[in-house]
């Protein structure tokens, strides 16, 4: 029996493991393939401009990956970013504190995916048509607020945007610890699992006593949050807000997280995946740049990358 | 013999099925005659739907013939078996509800035009020839189908049958949701097809109307063909006695006295449209055992008991203490469990690991907030494997690749590491091998043993009859009544529950 516990102990089965691996190794394989054709790829510049590019899409991807999981989809995170970020900037041009500025622009955020969440849960509207609403919405009261101009955002939150610790972005940091702490949510944490058996199963879920409105509502409010904290680190990083970033900002943080090997059926995925996903995006974009390839190739080759990720992952199951 | 193969419409001879080795049809013989009304009768599971799969084509018959007015035939879809004039009308009708009575109707053959286009107004004068034909009154060829009442869209299908000029209907329970009036409509259409030579295939739980409008009826039992009779020749209480005649129980176990403590108290629970005035009790230590016809409220009182039915009238009492419950959260806290009956939908996380589906109502109850802690959940799902054999690689297995028993028992551990007071099953052994069905009958009777109250909801006569301290009978929503277990006979269960005993 002990030995038995022994020999089982290895939690994530291999299955799991294989499937993170197969776009690690899509990931190695592109970067070592551009490593050879550009000298500049490999720089220490190079790559932590890349990682500063993903960073926004990486922290909205984890909340996404999460509301997949749960079998639902979000597609107001690009809308509630710009709503975010001119909402701090908005409210610090009021003279308030602007850390105190972050804080409402985040429960402006979370308000709205909570708004997502009870229309998704109570009122049981499909999320694709609740999100695709809460898009026009978010973005419309964005413009209002602005008049459609950017807004002057240069304070010290612009810190999380714009900063560096040592030769590390901040936005870097902060993304890397949003992925670790949604790592750690989804594979060591009750309710994080319950994420997975409601997308499972939502109706045996419901039957084995979870709170399947609860998990929701979590799910969209955390997406909400995120999206804000990601408006205040694009804001901060450009020094103004604009009503209109994060726009079409939906579809590559879908990308990454179905790249990474979540389902949109629910019930599958993982962080890690997430993150991988993301980077293999940015990696592909960057590498465009470096190559001096038009810029509409590199548009066509996302939509490549998308199908095929998802398609060699069905003949793996298959 | 020439004779009778001349007249018989559809002649099967030994047809054999079985699915991953459970043998479901016998050789089987059944012959319907042209204009026949034929019966078929028989529990839950003696193979009567399998049956009329093979004749309209959804599944194909692994051994034996099936004959169409005396050519040999083998259906490899329902698309083929419709061409040879074969309809069914299903229990949970079958018909588009979002778009039109003509499309419906007409659907598959709606023009053959080479544009593709429809001539609504032919197909709309075709559609109330049809509808008059089916006597169905004050409905339009345009109209929506979901706005049509349970017996219409009967009707519509009738009409279907007709369009496609069927020869043969198989119809499978057509008045289980039908007021009197409308079975009373429903049972002269049925005479009235009869005498324009269409063949029925009448398969229904009530007696009254199989002896009221069948020609002949057949017996099905346990896949086998008991035999085939005129209705003069015999009564509705030899029927029973012929559907329900296997022996008694092979060994009768240990049985125990249950004690008298009182575990759950249900006063006047109703659900509009469900089921109305339950009442129950349900002592420490006893197996109480719920009978009835599919579709008599069975299911819907145990959700409704633990909490997922809303506008739930009435009151549960749990040792004495009225309780409120809202939510399963509340019912798992009550200390009640529930095994719901449909293993795959309401059950089963497939994507998860044996071990995740086995903690996942625990954690929830407990440690809702908690981190995971992993060597404990090993121990704890290993130790259930153990105890109740679940058959599987390790706990780390994805619990889609093990069999239904071993599946079952798997949800089964994840309710007994909840330690529940009261634990409902319904239909606990459904698609499980006999092994495993065994292993589960000792579980249940062990744990009453221990003091838990069961309430166990099945189909299957022999297995209530076992099992149970006193068995409740509903039909059609109600407590139809109550038999000790010394009194308990499949005859007077199966009066109960087809109200024959009134």
């Amino acid at each position: 029996m002990g030995s038995e516990i022994m020999n089982k102990a290895k939690y994530r089965s291999p299955f799991k493991m294989f499937k993170e691996l197969g776009i690690l190794l899509a990931l190695l394989a592109l970067c070592a393939g551009l490593s050879i054709a550009s000298p500049y790829f490999l720089e220490g510049t190079n790559l932590i401009n890349i990682l500063r590019q993903i960073s926004v899409i990486g922290i909205l991807a984890v909340g996404q990956a999460f509301i997949i999981i749960s079998g639902e989809i979000d597609l107001s995170v690009g809308s509630v970013l710009a709503l975010g970020g001119v909402v701090a900037a908005e409210v610090t041009a009021k003279g308030v504190d602007p850390i105190l500025a972050v804080l409402i622009a985040l429960l402006v955020g979370g308000l709205a995916g909570f708004t997502n969440g009870i229309l998704v849960t109570k009122f049981r509207i499909n999320s694709f048509i609740v999100t695709l609403g809460m898009l026009s919405v978010a973005r419309g009261i964005t413009l209002l607020i602005t008049g459609g101009m950017p807004i002057s955002f240069n304070s010290v939150a612009s810190f999380l945007g714009g900063g560096y610790i040592s030769v590390i972005p901040v936005s870097v940091i902060i993304m890397f610890a949003i992925v670790m702490l949604g790592h750690f949510f989804a594979t060591r944490t009750v309710m994080g699992r319950n994420i997975f058996a409601v997308g499972s199963n939502k109706r045996a879920a419901e039957l084995s006593g979870i709170n399947v409105v609860k998990v929701k509502l979590i799910n969209f409010t955390v997406m909400g949050i995120l999206a804000a904290l990601s408006g205040v680190i694009l804001a901060g990083n450009l020094l103004s807000a604009s009503p209109s970033s994060g726009s079409g900002y939906e579809l590559d943080v879908i990308a990454a997280v179905v790249i990474g090997g979540a389902s949109l059926a629910g019930g599958e995925g993982s962080i890690i995946g997430v993150l991988i996903g993301a980077a293999l995006l940015g990696v592909l974009r960057n590498g465009f740049v470096l190559l001096n390839i038009s810029a509409y190739w590199q548009v066509v080759a996302i939509g490549v990358v998308i199908v095929a990720a998802v398609g060699l992952d069905q003949l793996r199951k298959h | 013999m020439a004779e009778g193969t001349i007249d018989a419409r559809l002649d099967l001879q030994g047809i054999s099925k079985s699915f991953s080795n459970v043998q479901v049809l016998n050789k089987i013989t059944f012959k319907c005659l042209h204009g026949e009304v034929h019966a078929l009768v028989g529990e839950n599971g003696a193979g009567k739907s399998t049956l009329m799969k093979i004749i309209s084509g959804v599944y194909r018959l692994d051994e034996g013939k099936l004959m169409m007015d005396g050519e040999d035939r083998l259906f490899n879809s329902p698309r083929e078996a419709q061409a040879a004039g074969i309809a069914m009308i299903h229990q949970e009708l079958s018909l588009a509800q979002g778009i039109s009575v003509m499309e419906n109707i007409f659907m598959g053959h709606l023009t053959n035009h080479p544009l593709g286009l429809i001539n609504y107004k032919d197909l709309a004068s075709r559609t109330l020839k049809l509808l008059a034909e089916v006597g169905l009154k004050g409905v339009r060829p345009e109209d929506i189908v979901s706005d049509l009442s349970v017996s219409q869209k009967q009707l519509v299908e009738i009409a279907k049958a007709l369009s496609l000029d069927a020869k043969v209907i198989i119809m499978d329970e057509p008045t289980s949701s039908l007021s009197m009036i409308e079975t009373e409509n429903l049972l002269s259409m049925v005479q009235k097809l009869k005498q324009q030579g269409i063949s029925i295939i009448y398969i229904s739980h009530r007696l009254e109307e199989v002896f009221q409008i069948s020609d002949r009826i057949t017996v099905l039992r346990d896949g086998i063909s008991v035999g085939t009779w005129r209705p003069e020749e015999v009564t509705p209480a030899k029927i029973v006695a012929l559907m329900v005649g296997r022996e008694a129980s092979e060994t009768l176990p240990v049985f125990h006295e249950c004690q008298k403590d009182l575990l759950l108290e249900i006063n006047d629970l109703s659900r509009p449209g469900k089921f109305a005035n339950i009442n129950l009790s349900l002592c420490k230590g006893e197996i109480l055992g719920i009978s009835g016809l599919v579709g008599a409220g069975r299911s819907d009182l145990a959700l409704a008991i633990f909490g997922v039915e809303s506008k739930v009238q009435g009151s549960i009492k749990v040792q004495g203490r009225l309780i409120t419950i809202k939510s399963p959260a509340d019912a798992i806290k009550a200390g009640i469990a529930l095994v719901p009956e449909d293993r795959k939908l309401q059950s089963l996380f497939l994507g998860m690991t044996v071990g995740e589906n086995i903690v996942i109502a625990e954690t929830e109850k407990n440690h809702s907030f908690a981190t995971i802690d992993r060597k404990k959940e090993l121990a704890v799902s290993n130790g259930f494997i153990e105890k109740l054999k679940i058959r599987t690689q390790s706990s780390q297995q994805k619990i889609e690749y093990l069999s239904g028993g071993n599946q079952q028992k798997a949800v089964l551990a994840k309710w007994l590491l909840c330690n529940p007071q009261i634990l409902i099953l319904d239909e606990p052994t459904r698609g499980i091998d006999v092994g495993a069905k065994e292993e589960i009958y000792l579980l249940i009777q062990d744990l009453a043993k221990q003091g838990v109250g069961v309430i166990l909801i099945s189909s299957e006569l022999p297995e209530v009859l076992r099992l149970s301290h006193r068995i409740l009978v509903m039909r059609e929503g109600r407590m139809a009544g109550e038999l000790e277990r010394s009194d308990a006979t499949p005859e007077k269960v199966m009066l109960l529950a087809t109200g024959q005993n009134e």
